[in-house]
C-alpha cells in the first residue's frame, strides 16, 4: 500500500459505486434472481403469487434469529443453542396453554424464555470467559434436553386460534404476518448493526476484542447484549413456528442452527469475526428459501436438501478464500 | 589446532588471561557484520569473538541489537555482509538448523519448550535417538535425559511432564538440551530474567561446569553484578555498533556504563521549556500481589514524566492499572484533586486519562478497521447522534487530528493494518487526542517505529505538554527519556527505585538506578 503525501488525505479511494459493484451481496444478488430464473422454467407453479408467499415461510423464522446471530458471529462468538432454545419455549408456551392461559401470556412466554436463556449463555461466556462454541453445544443439549423431559413422546395441541395468528395470518393480500415482521426485522438489524454507535463496536470487538477494550469499549456488555438479543430472537422464533405447525414437540426446529449458521456465512459474514453485513443476511435467506421451495416443487428428497446445505456452507467460505488465492497468484 | 582450555583456575591472573586471549583463536567468530531491515539499520559492522571455556558477556541497551546478533548466531536471520567462522573456517548458516549442526545452542529468554511434553522429550525432540523401524528409543532416549540432567546437577525426573517444573527447572531442561546436541557454542539470553536469587545461585555453578568443559558461552544480561561475576570477556554494543570489547578483568562498571550509554547526539529532541501548571494526577500507594508494590507520584499540567526501568520493571502493568485494564489490591488516584475510581477503560477514558499501549497490533490499533474508525471509537459518542452514527462527523474529527499528526496514508477509510507500524503509532495517538484528554500515558512511544515517525512523535509529544497536556513516558530507550522528560522516576522489580529532575539525571544516574547497582553488588 502507498502511503501518499500527508495533507488532504481523502476520505475514500474507492466510490460508492465500486464499493457496491465488487462486494459479496452484489454476487448474491445475481445468485438470487439466477435461482429465480431457473425456477420459473423448472416448475410452472413456481411463478403464482400465493406459491412464492409460501416459499417465504421457508425462510422467515430461521433468517430472524439468523440477523441477531449475524452480530454475534461478527462480533466473534456464536450461539449454537438458538434451535433448543425454540424447543424449550415453545414447550414453555405449551405448558402454559394447558394452565388455561391465552394468546398474550403465551407470546410473552416464549420471548421471555428466549431472553433467559439467551441471558444465560450469556453470563456464561461474558462473565466466567468461556468460549461461546462449547457454551452453546453445552446448552443446546440442556436446553433441549429439558424439552424433552417435560413433554417425552407426547405433544402440545390445542393452541387457541387467535394464536393461530403469528404463523398462518396475513397482513395483506399475500403478505403473511411473519413476512412482514422479517422485513421489519430486517430493517431493524441493519440500522442496528450499520448505523449506530453499538454496531460499530461489534465490528470493532470482533476485529480485535483487546484492542477494542483497550479503546475503552465495553466489551462484555456488547457481548452480553448480543446474547441476550439472539435468544430474544429464537423466543420469535419460538412463537411464529408453534402457531404455524399448532402443536410443539421436542424435536421441534432440531438442526436449525447449522442452517441458520450455513444462512449467516453464505451471507457474506466471516466465521471468525470482524465483518459482515445484514444486507447479505437477507439475501442468503432468501436465496436457501427459494432453492428449498424449488427442491420441494421437484420433489427433490430431504436428504439431498441437507447434502446441499452442507455444500453450501462449505462454498460459502471456501470461494472468497480460492478467489483471493488466484487473484494473489496473478499479482 | 589447540587451544587450552582447562587454564588451572589458580593461575588465573591477569597476565594469563592476557596471553590466554592473545593465543587462543576463537570457536566462533563473527567480524563485520551487517543486519539492516527496512528502515532501520540494526546491526553496523560488529564483531563478536567466543572463546573456548570462557564467558564473554555481551552488553547493551534495548535496542542496541542483541537479540539480532544471538538470531544470526543461531541462523535465524542471515546477515546482510560480514562474516562467520567456527574454528577458523568461514560458514554460513542459512537456517536454524545449520547453526544448530555447527555447534551452536541457544537458551532463550524465554525458553522455547513444549509443556505438554515430557523432559526427555523436550531434550532430544529433533534428533531423539531411533530404534528399530526409525521409532523413538524410548528407552535409550530417557537413560541419555538422566545422564544429561545428572551432568547439570538437575534433580528432575526425565518422565516429568515440563508443564510440572518451575522456571529454573525448564531452563536447566533447557540447557540438558543445549548438551545433548554437543554443542560448542552456549548463548544465554538474559538467563536469570525469571530466577530467584537461588537458582540464579545453581545457574552460576552450571556456568562454571559449562566452562570447564571447554563451551563457549555467550551471557547477555542487563545486570552488571552478574556480568562481573561470572564473564571472562564483554563486547558492548549501542544503537547497532561496536562500542567496546575487552578483558573483564580490565575495565571498571563504570566504564561498561560509558561504553554503553555515552553517545554522540545524533537524535535532536525537541524538548520545549514549558511552565508548569497546576497539579493533574496523584496516585498514591498503588499495589498489585504480583507486578508492583507502593507506587506513588503527582504530576502537574504541562509535564513529561518518565518512567525509566530494565524490562519486567513492572511499568506497563503499573500503567495499565492506572488505566482500569488490570485491577490494583491497594492505591488511590486522583484527577484534579477528585478521588478517581477507574475500573475499566472506559471509565478512564470518561476521567480524561488515555494510554497508548506498547503493544500496539494487538491492543492499541483495531486492525481491520479503517483509520477513521480507529480515530472515533472511544469518541463516538461525540460524532454521534443519539446513538446514531454520523460518518462526516467521524470523518471530519479523524481528518482533524490525523493532520495534526502527519499521517501518512492513502486514505481515511483505509485498513489501519496497511500502514507502517509509524503511522499506526500516529492513528493511535490521534484516537486518544481526539477524546480531549487531561493526562496521556504513552508506553514506549517509538518502539519499532522509524527514525522519521519517531521524530514526529517526539515533536508532538513536546507541543501537547506546552498545551497543557500531562504526559508519562514509558521508555527503555535512554536518548528519548534524556531528551524528552521533565523529571524521571527509575522502577526495578516493581518498586520504585530513585527520582531524578532535570538536574540530577543522567545516563548513568538512570542505569545504575534501574540495574540496582550499588546496592546489589555489595
Amino acid at each position: 500500500m502507498s502511503e501518499m503525501v500527508a495533507r488532504n488525505i481523502p476520505d475514500r479511494l474507492t466510490s460508492r459505486a465500486q464499493r457496491v459493484l465488487k462486494s459479496w451481496e452484489t454476487l448474491l444478488l445475481a445468485i438470487a434472481i439466477l435461482v429465480f430464473i431457473t425456477n420459473s422454467f423448472a416448475s410452472p407453479y413456481f411463478l403464482n403469487a400465493w406459491n412464492l408467499s409460501d416459499a417465504t415461510f421457508n425462510f422467515t423464522e430461521k433468517a430472524m434469529i439468523a440477523f441477531a446471530m449475524a452480530m454475534l458471529i461478527i462480533s466473534g462468538e456464536i450461539d449454537l443453542s438458538v434451535a433448543a432454545i425454540i424447543a424449550l419455549a415453545s414447550t414453555a408456551m405449551g405448558f402454559v396453554m394447558e394452565l388455561g392461559f391465552g394468546t398474550p401470556v403465551l407470546v410473552l412466554t416464549g420471548l421471555t424464555v428466549g431472553i433467559i436463556c439467551g441471558a444465560f449463555n450469556g453470563v456464561l461466556v461474558t462473565r466466567l470467559g468461556l468460549p461461546s462454541i462449547v457454551v452453546t453445544i453445552g446448552t443446546m443439549s440442556l436446553f433441549r434436553g429439558i424439552s424433552y423431559i417435560v413433554l417425552g413422546d407426547k405433544a402440545y395441541t390445542g393452541y387457541p386460534t387467535d394464536f393461530a395468528f403469528f404463523g398462518q395470518g396475513y397482513v395483506w393480500w399475500v403478505f403473511s404476518f411473519e413476512l412482514v415482521l422479517f422485513a421489519v426485522l430486517a430493517i431493524i438489524y441493519a440500522v442496528l448493526l450499520h448505523k449506530t454507535n453499538f454496531g460499530r463496536t461489534v465490528y470493532a470487538i470482533g476485529n480485535n476484542p483487546v484492542g477494542a477494550q483497550f479503546s475503552g469499549v465495553r466489551t462484555a456488555r456488547v457481548k452480553f447484549v448480543l446474547f441476550l438479543l439472539t435468544g430474544l430472537m429464537s423466543g420469535v422464533a419460538a412463537v411464529c413456528l408453534t402457531s404455524r405447525l399448532g402443536s410443539t414437540r421436542p424435536s421441534i426446529a432440531f438442526g436449525w442452527e447449522l442452517e441458520i449458521v450455513t444462512m449467516v456465512v453464505l451471507g457474506g459474514v466471516n466465521i471468525l469475526g470482524g465483518a459482515g453485513t445484514i444486507p447479505g443476511v437477507v439475501l442468503a435467506a432468501i436465496i436457501m428459501g427459494m432453492v428449498t421451495f424449488g427442491f420441494g416443487l421437484l420433489n427433490v428428497p430431504g436428504i439431498v436438501m441437507s447434502i446441499f446445505i452442507g455444500l453450501l456452507l462449505i462454498g460459502a467460505i471456501a470461494l472468497p478464500r480460492v478467489f483471493a488465492m488466484v487473484k494473489r497468484g496473478r499479482g | 589446532m589447540l587451544v587450552n582450555t582447562k587454564q588451572p583456575e589458580t593461575s588465573g591472573t591477569q597476565s594469563d588471561a592476557d596471553t590466554q586471549s592473545g593465543l587462543g583463536r576463537a570457536v566462533l567468530s563473527l567480524s563485520g557484520i551487517s543486519k539492516e531491515f527496512p528502515g532501520v539499520k540494526a546491526l553496523n559492522n560488529v564483531s563478536l569473538n567466543l572463546y573456548a571455556g570462557q564467558v564473554t558477556a555481551l552488553i547493551g541497551e534495548n535496542g542496541a541489537g542483541k537479540s539480532t546478533i544471538v538470531k544470526i548466531l543461531t541462523g535465524i536471520y542471515q546477515p546482510n555482509g560480514g562474516t562467520i567462522s567456527v574454528n577458523g573456517a568461514e560458514i554460513n548458516f542459512p537456517n536454524a538448523h545449520a547453526a544448530s549442526a555447527a555447534g551452536v545452542t541457544a537458551i532463550h529468554q524465554e525458553t522455547v519448550l513444549f509443556d505438554d511434553l515430557t523432559v526427555a522429550e523436550n531434550i532430544f525432540i529433533g534428533h531423539a535417538p531411533r530404534g528399530r523401524f526409525g521409532l523413538i528409543d524410548t528407552v535409550r532416549m530417557r537413560a541419555d535425559a538422566e545422564a544429561l540432567l545428572t551432568r547439570v546437577g538437575a534433580d528432575i525426573s526425565p518422565t516429568a511432564r515440563l508443564r510440572d517444573l518451575g522456571i529454573a527447572n525448564k531452563h536447566l531442561v533447557a540447557i540438558s538440551r543445549a548438551l545433548s546436541i554437543d554443542a560448542q557454542v552456549v548463548v544465554m539470553d538474559e538467563p536469570t530474567a525469571a530466577l530467584s536469587h537461588k537458582e540464579i545461585g545453581e545457574l552460576y555453578a552450571l556456568v562454571e561446569r559449562l566452562k570447564a568443559e571447554g563451551k563457549a558461552i555467550l551471557f547477555i544480561s542487563h545486570k552488571f553484578d552478574e556480568v562481573f561475576r561470572i564473564a571472562d570477556r564483554y563486547t558492548v554494543f549501542r544503537d547497532g555498533e561496536m562500542a567496546g570489547e575487552g578483558i573483564m578483568q580490565d575495565v571498571k562498571e563504570d566504564d561498561l556504563i560509558q561504553m554503553m550509554v555515552g553517545r554522540t547526539v545524533d537524535q535532536i529532541f525537541p524538548k520545549i521549556d514549558v511552565e508548569l501548571g497546576e497539579t493533574v494526577l496523584t496516585v498514591a500507594g498503588y499495589s498489585h500481589p504480583t507486578e508492583f508494590e507502593d507506587i506513588g507520584f503527582s504530576l502537574k499540567k504541562g509535564e513529561i514524566l518518565g518512567f525509566y526501568g530494565l524490562v519486567g520493571a513492572g511499568r506497563s502493568e503499573f500503567m495499565q492499572s492506572l488505566f482500569g485494564i488490570t485491577k490494583p489490591s491497594k492505591g488511590a488516584m486522583r484527577i484534579d484533586g477528585e478521588i478517581a475510581i477507574v475500573r475499566s477503560p472506559a471509565e478512564a477514558i470518561e476521567k480524561g486519562l488515555v494510554y497508548v499501549p506498547e503493544d500496539r497490533g494487538k491492543q492499541g490499533a483495531v486492525i481491520g478497521l479503517p483509520i477513521f474508525q480507529n480515530i472515533t471509537l472511544p469518541s463516538l459518542d461525540k460524532t454521534s447522534r443519539k446513538g446514531f452514527l454520523q460518518l462526516a462527523e467521524e470523518f471530519k474529527l479523524a481528518r482533524e487530528y490525523t493532520e495534526r499528526l502527519d499521517l501518512r496514508a492513502a486514505a481515511l477509510d483505509q485498513d489501519i493494518g496497511n500502514l507502517s507500524g509509524g503511522n499506526q503509532q500516529k492513528v493511535v495517538i490521534a484516537k486518544w487526542l481526539a477524546t480531549q484528554p487531561r493526562v496521556i500515558i504513552l508506553d514506549e512511544p517509538t518502539k519499532g517505529i522509524d527514525i522519521g515517525s519517531k521524530a514526529a512523535v517526539h515533536e508532538f509529544m513536546g507541543e501537547l505538554a506546552s498545551n497543557g497536556l500531562a504526559v508519562i513516558m514509558v521508555s527503555s530507550e535512554l536518548p528519548e527519556i534524556l531528551g524528552m522528560a521533565d523529571r524521571v522516576i527509575v522502577m526495578r522489580e516493581g518498586r520504585l527505585a530513585g527520582e531524578f529532575d532535570r538536574d540530577t539525571m543522567s545516563a548513568e544516574a538512570l542505569v545504575r538506578a534501574a540495574a540496582g547497582i550499588g546496592e546489589v553488588a555489595a
